[in-house]
């Protein structure tokens, strides 16, 4: 009997939180409409989609260099995109981007070949870093290029954490293995020292300083978590880590005017400038160098 | 429609020549939630015939906590679990983060409530009487106790199904604590996040269809206990 006399009670609370739910949501919309009115009326503005890599999002950068594409063109809105370069490129193969910003030069000489994009252009370029822990194990500090630096990788004991989801630095890691003639996934006990995490760059950061192994890293994302970490950078400057930038508008984009002035602005003085300022106020080292020709 | 064409020949493909490790990924799943919602069961069906049956003070209290823990954001559990396991945390020393104990215990956070709150309403629906007959008829607590968890058992069942269906489909906590590594910590979902990213859409379309697959037969078996629930009823 007592049951029944709490049951309807239960559901009183659960109309009446239900209901609660149901205003909060309506409230939440209308006021989203207001905001989204009242400023924007004025001038009809296109959206483009820009296609980007997590690292390139996870530096920052877009925080700067947006408000300031947005302000030299005011008839533009930017929407970043943020996935691994391979999805970046899908996306543009896929028309569900206006203009893609990757770092992944042989899968963008692939796509350009296969006419998706317009034409492509030199943007910036950065290094990676080849971060582990501080002790170094595998003993990467004292191997005389990169070719011996992924020798110790693959002979040390400590593991070493593939993204594995066809970034950019992902197919860079590739590049490296592929110079030293190592092919990870089938050395003997590779279950056990190449890890393959699947995710972007802060998570994978993440994992490798948890299991203190090392991975590849671009400087920008390392430098932005580096104090939640306990890894450090044990190998940069080899010329085999730089890390080279295109811009490419998609063939055929649904606003492919917004793809070019975005291009065009990005290669500019005025865009590059914003570029090499970028980082120094907050790392005091500039995270990407502008290139454009 | 292409896209889908494409991907739904490159997934069956994948399954029947098992490329991309995709059974692997499955068995790590059921490995997982299996295990999450076998402890689940352990704790909660105690807790639930406790909630269900029996009066004491804190109970209104525990029954409105296992039900707002139905609801329980699966990230929360997860950013909560990953903070505690860390290098960095209260137990970082026994190195447990981007394990897979690491993810039974978060799904099992995640399942409990379900559970609990399940089992609760399945053994309450028990009618009293039947509970005191048998007492008058000289059994001992614990004869009533099993007595009543057996008239329960279709809503207990229930309870399984509810709590697997709640941590299988789950990603926010076990990419969060499990940490997607290859053959280690990698789930249907989290795959399916990954492969999505990069643009693989085979693969993902694959485990895709057989997570689809897994609700689908947890929800037939939830259907089939609630129509013989209704049955019972009458």
């Amino acid at each position: 009997m007592k049951d029944r006399s709490v049951r309807p009670a239960i559901w009183r609370v659960a109309v009446a939180a239900l209901a609660a739910m149901l205003a909060f949501s309506v409230v939440g919309c209308s006021k989203a409409d207001d905001t989204a009115t009242t400023p924007e009326s004025a001038v009809e503005k296109t959206n483009v989609v820009l296609a980007s890599t997590t690292s390139t999002q996870d530096s920052g950068l877009f925080d700067v260099l947006i408000p300031a594409f947005e302000k030299a063109n005011p008839e533009f809105t930017v929407e970043v995109i943020a996935v691994g370069s391979g999805e970046a490129l899908k996306m543009g193969e896929n028309k569900d981007a206006d203009v893609l910003l990757v770092h992944s030069p042989a899968a963008e000489k692939t796509f350009m070949e296969a006419g998706f994009g317009t034409e492509r252009r030199d943007v910036m370029y950065n290094d990676f870093v080849l971060v582990g822990p501080e002790a170094d194990p595998s003993g990467v500090k004292s191997a005389a290029d990169l070719n011996g630096v992924m020798t110790a990788l693959a002979t040390g004991k400590a593991p070493f954490l593939t993204r594995d989801d066809k970034s950019g630095t992902h197919s860079k890691e590739l590049a490296l293995w592929k110079a030293a003639s190592i092919t990870p996934t089938t050395t003997a006990n590779a279950a056990d020292w190449y890890l393959s995490t699947g995710q972007g760059m802060g998570e994978t950061l993440k994992i490798t300083s948890e299991k203190q192994g090392y991975t590849l890293s671009d400087r920008a994302t390392y430098l932005t978590a580096q104090g939640t970490l306990d890894l450090v950078i044990l190998r940069e400057g080899d010329r085999g880590l730089l890390n080279q930038y295109g811009v490419i508008p998609v063939t055929d984009a649904t606003h492919l005017d917004g793809a070019n002035a975005f291009m065009d602005w990005i290669t500019s003085a005025e865009g590059q400038l914003v570029i090499g300022g970028f980082g120094i106020e907050k790392f005091g080292q500039a995270l990407f160098t502008p290139n454009a020709q | 429609m292409g896209i889908f064409i494409d991907a739904f020949r490159d997934g069956l493909s994948m399954l029947v020549t098992g490329a991309a490790d995709v059974w692997t990924i499955v068995l790590v799943s059921i490995q997982v939630s299996g295990a999450a919602v076998a402890l689940a069961l352990v704790l909660g069906i105690p807790i639930g015939f406790l909630l269900g049956t029996k009066r004491f003070i804190g109970r209104r209290m525990m029954l409105v906590i296992a039900n707002t823990g139905m609801g329980l954001p699966p990230v929360v559990v997860g950013l909560i679990v990953a903070m505690l396991l860390s290098r960095r945390g209260p137990f970082g020393n026994l190195e447990l983060l981007y394990s897979q104990p690491a993810m039974v215990f978060a799904q099992l956070i995640i399942a409990l409530p379900v559970v609990a709150a399940v089992s609760a309403a399945a053994v309450s629906a028990v009618p009293r009487e039947l509970r005191l007959q048998a007492r008058s008829l000289g059994a001992s607590r614990l004869q009533e106790a099993l007595m009543t968890l057996k008239e329960a058992r279709m809503g207990l069942i229930a309870a399984v199904a509810a709590g697997f269906g709640s941590i299988i489909s789950e990603v926010g906590a076990v990419t969060m604590v499990g940490g997607n590594l290859a053959g280690k910590t990698r789930v249907m979902t989290t795959a399916i996040v990954q492969y999505t990213r990069m643009g693989d859409y085979g693969p993902a379309l694959a485990l895709a269809s057989l997570l689809m697959g897994i609700v689908l037969v947890v929800n037939i078996l939830l259907t089939r206990v609630q129509q013989s629930a209704e049955r019972y009823e009458r």
